[in-house]
């Protein structure tokens, strides 16, 4: 079997923030993420699942290096890239891009769409610039946006055509692994099933691998092929989505379902809300886990996080 | 008597482009009560039409044209400041997506929310206080008197809304405009607040006007729905039967493009195109460019909206 395309092992973050009661209070460590495991297979679309604060998208940074993880490896392809200097990890970068929630953050907005597409190229040295400029004009066109788009400038676009340029700009590289931060959060309905359609088409197309980050539990059902889910920085499920939306065995994980609004007012139904104490006491008891929560598998390619007992 | 009455709404903002039509005729009636959910996309004029209501927003540089919009037997297009003054708090009130931006960054959370009551009633400051902690608790605060003495940015999210719930309701409204109030927030604190929403409606018994993009937000809380689009209304009728049997192709197309009613990674219908801009407006039907099955007719003259059931009408010339 071929290594996993993309693979974070023991995956941490620790943040040192002020403690309160003034400047020389000194710090208390938090963590963002703690002890995060993950693979990415070849081809498929997996869902990182949480709130915020959950730590998924310190989490998407860390794997794009665009963090330093306080411990743990991330490995592309087999390829151990998380002790690499900038100048080695360089071709990597070309493996593995981002997508971001808030596409008019994202682009330059002094620089025509021809061009924020065409940089990857150009930092990479790709092609005359002649090339560069073609190719760039041909994804633009892939993401259903006119050739005639590249001289336009970002804030000529509607929300869900930036983030067209910004998914062309991630893909005109042809990079292996996507990680896909909330990119059709801030969309509205039509948009965003146009959004995730391309995704899925662009996936299948490039064979391409999607780390797709989000709250969002309805789409990552339509979009992804497994779920992780995060909840205070670890792990604590992780499963195909099917059996996550049909099996869920943790007590976050449930919660979250059913706090997707229903689909017809016909299903509404009384709510009860678990506080985060609650979760951590209704972590499963299982005969075979640990004395600390830790991940147990519960049924083939099914983890929950549970506690001996 | 509808509590709410707004009959050929049209409003517009002049800007660099031209004339920004964001209203082009809208009608909606609002029984004293009764919770409505005003559905569309960014632009559909959803939002624009409540601030009007509440006549939130300056004029001149908007322009607002009626010929009726009523709250609670006031003429809004000719009332004084102080008409409006009466009307707003007391009559009805409104929660705003960003909560950050709606408090003002440098008062307590409580001095706002005494602020308020004390605006519109002539309590004494410590019975607006006793009443600010009173209202707090019945947002479901735990340790109001904490909160009324913290700052906006010292809280959450969900907390921060749940504050602006509670000094929304400070004047006991006769109807409260929510406009996307959990679009900012997480799956499982959308749903919290939603729930106290609904939970605040039925004690009060007062109405509601729910706008959003989110038709799971729809289906979780109103009675009756009015699709927009392209600052119009397109559907209107009960949520039920809304559901069941959407009849205006632009209702249909949005139930349709709902993420993950079915199981399965798969394609999602898409409505293609993308919405009307709103300084050049399509002729016709606004939506006819994007449905798949306009007519002739629907691309040079907009359908008035007719009655096609029990509490449902329409406006498209497919169904009449």
């Amino acid at each position: 079997m071929t290594a996993p395309v993309l693979e974070l092992r023991n995956l941490s973050k620790t943040f040192q923030l002020p403690r309160k009661g003034g400047w020389f209070a000194g710090y208390i460590d938090h963590h963002a993420v703690r002890d995060v495991s993950l693979t990415l297979p070849r081809n498929t679309i997996l869902g990182l699942v949480g709130e915020s604060g959950s730590g998924k998208s310190t989490t998407g940074l860390m794997t794009m290096r665009l963090m330093e993880p306080t411990s743990g490896r991330i490995l592309i392809d087999g390829a151990d890239i998380s002790a690499l200097t900038p100048a080695a990890l360089k071709p990597y970068r070309r493996q593995m891009q981002i997508v971001f929630q808030d596409s008019y953050s994202a682009l330059d907005p002094m620089m025509t769409l021809a061009r924020i597409v065409a940089e990857p190229l150009h930092i990479h040295g790709i092609g005359t610039p002649d090339d560069q400029t073609e190719q760039a004009l041909a994804m633009l066109d892939r993401v259903g946006l006119h050739r005639s788009y590249g001289q336009r400038y970002p804030h000529e676009l509607s929300g869900g055509q930036r983030q067209r340029v910004a998914i062309a700009r991630a893909l005109i590289l042809r990079p292996k692994v996507l990680v896909a931060d909330e990119p059709t959060s801030a969309l509205d309905v039509s948009v965003k099933a146009q959004i995730i359609n391309l995704l899925l088409d662009l996936q299948q197309e490039m064979g391409l691998s999607i780390l797709f980050i989000s709250h969002d539990l309805s789409v990552v059902r339509s979009l992804t092929d497994r779920v992780a889910v995060m909840f205070n920085g670890r792990i604590v499920e992780t499963a195909a989505t099917e059996t996550i939306f049909s099996d869920a065995r943790h007590p976050y994980t449930q919660g979250l379902l059913s706090a997707i609004p229903v689909l017809n007012p016909r299903d509404r139904r009384p709510r009860r809300f678990l506080t985060a104490e609650e979760i951590e006491r209704g972590i499963p008891r299982l005969p075979g886990a640990g004395t600390s929560p830790a991940l147990v598998q519960v049924a083939p390619d099914h983890l929950v996080e549970a506690v001996a007992g | 008597m509808p509590l709410v009455d707004i009959q050929n709404l049209h409003v517009s903002f002049p800007q660099h482009e031209g004339l920004v039509q964001a209203v082009r005729g809208m009608s909606l009636a609002i029984e004293p009560g009764e919770s409505v959910g005003i559905v569309g996309e960014s632009g559909s004029g959803k939002s624009v039409t409540c601030m009007a209501a509440l006549r939130l927003l300056r004029q001149p540089p908007s322009r607002i044209t009626a010929d009726r919009l009523i709250l609670d037997g006031v003429d809004m297009l000719k009332a004084s400041r102080n008409d409006l003054a009466r009307v707003r708090g007391k009559v009805a009130s409104m929660v705003f997506q960003d909560p950050m931006s709606a408090f003002d960054p440098v008062f307590t959370i409580g001095h706002q929310i005494v602020e308020t009551i004390r605006a519109h009633t002539d309590a004494s400051l410590s019975t607006a206080k006793e009443q600010a902690v009173a209202l707090l608790d019945r947002v479901r605060i735990k340790s109001p008197v904490s909160i009324l003495n913290s700052y906006p940015h010292q809280l959450s999210g969900g907390m921060l809304q749940r504050a602006m719930i509670a000094m929304a309701l400070s004047c006991r409204p006769k109807i409260l405009f929510a406009d996307e109030p959990t679009t900012a927030l997480d799956v499982t604190i959308q749903a919290q607040i939603l729930v106290l929403i609904k939970e605040l409606q039925a004690e009060l018994g007062m109405g509601l006007v729910m706008v959003t993009h989110d038709l799971g937000v729809v289906a979780e809380t109103v009675d009756r729905v009015v699709v927009m689009y392209g600052g119009r209304v397109m559907e209107e009728g009960p949520v039920q039967a809304i559901f069941d049997d959407p009849r205006h192709p632009y209702t249909r197309a949005l139930l349709n493009s709902i993420p993950g009613r079915t199981p399965g990674k798969q394609r999602l219908t898409e409505i293609a195109g993308q919405s009307p801009n709103p300084v050049n407006p399509p002729s016709g039907c606004p939506f006819h460019p994007r449905c798949a099955v306009a007519l002739p007719d629907c691309a040079t003259t907009a359908p008035a909206t007719r009655p096609i059931g029990p509490g449902r009408a329409a406006a498209c010339w497919g169904l009449q």
